[in-house]
């Protein structure tokens, strides 16, 4: 077995295991802090892809800023210490089979299924970085889905805002 | 060797562990944080895909993706907050004055 695949099991064990602990944990807070190092190893993961660039933005936005995001919400609400009556829904039955179906139709045809083609870094990477690539197609070809990208943040914010916004200071202001 | 196999395989759990998360889970944080980890499954395979056929569009349609989990995150955390100054809950079973 090779370094890619050692590395690889590792990065794939430790992101399945803190998704699972993440998803089972009652407070919330030990959550956010499973799904930390599980949204690193996935960033760990595109470095093997060659994906540089997104590796780098999955660490600086997702757990820099989103999980951060989730962690103040916890904190200032102070959700940790909120207990649901149940932790697991009422529809477990019906929820677990649904997922059994799911895992079947995914893995086992996955598995089933061949992929014949080339297994490589795209083109764009080779004569240049990974970053000027990703640069390169995103300025030129899908120009308009990024402008598009900011006004959705924008309406973004702006629903932010005004939903969190307190009542008191509508009626003074 | 790794194969494109294992990274679809893979995918598919991490996003299977989200689903399971929201279908089982009470706690509308819990719910949220699964609903990034299927967005999270789902950019592996895209990844993995554009590695594979060679092409860049898989890369940028991730980051798409992490702009509307941006988004999305910024305003289901804003709805919780306003959720729980109203309800004092967080618990999606208590929250169906819009049930039928």
């Amino acid at each position: 077995m090779g370094l890619e695949s050692i590395l690889f099991y590792y990065f794939a064990i430790v992101i399945v295991a803190t998704a699972a602990l993440a998803v089972s944990r009652r407070n919330p807070v030990y959550a956010v802090l499973f799904l930390l190092p599980c949204l690193v190893h996935i960033a760990g993961l595109w470095l093997f892809l060659g994906a540089e660039f997104l590796a780098a933005i999955q660490i600086i936005i997702y757990t820099g800023a989103i999980m951060v995001l989730y962690l103040f919400v916890i904190f200032i609400l102070d959700l940790g210490s909120f207990r649901t009556k149940r932790i697991i829904h009422q529809q477990k039955s019906l929820a677990i089979a649904g997922g059994l179906a799911l895992i079947v139709q995914l893995v086992v045809l996955t598995i089933a299924s061949t992929f014949p083609g080339p297994f490589g870094p795209p083109q764009e990477v080779v004569s240049g970085g990974n970053t000027q690539a990703v640069g390169g197609v995103l300025y030129t070809d899908f120009l308009f889905p990024f402008e598009l990208a900011s006004l959705v943040l924008l309406v973004a914010i702006f629903g932010a805002v005004v939903l969190a916004r307190k009542e008191s200071e509508e009626t003074s202001s | 060797m790794i194969t494109l196999t294992h990274y679809l395989v893979l995918a598919s759990i991490v996003f299977l562990i989200g689903v399971m998360g929201v279908l089982l889970r009470r706690n509308v944080i819990i719910i949220l944080l699964s609903i990034e980890l299927m967005l999270n499954g789902v950019n592996i395979n895209l990844v993995a895909f554009s590695h594979y056929l060679q092409n860049m569009t898989g890369q940028v349609f991730v980051f798409f993706v992490m702009t509307v989990a941006a988004a999305e995150a910024a305003i289901g955390l804003a709805i919780v907050v306003v959720l729980f100054r109203n309800r004092e809950t967080v618990d999606v079973d208590e929250i169906s004055l819009m049930k039928w």
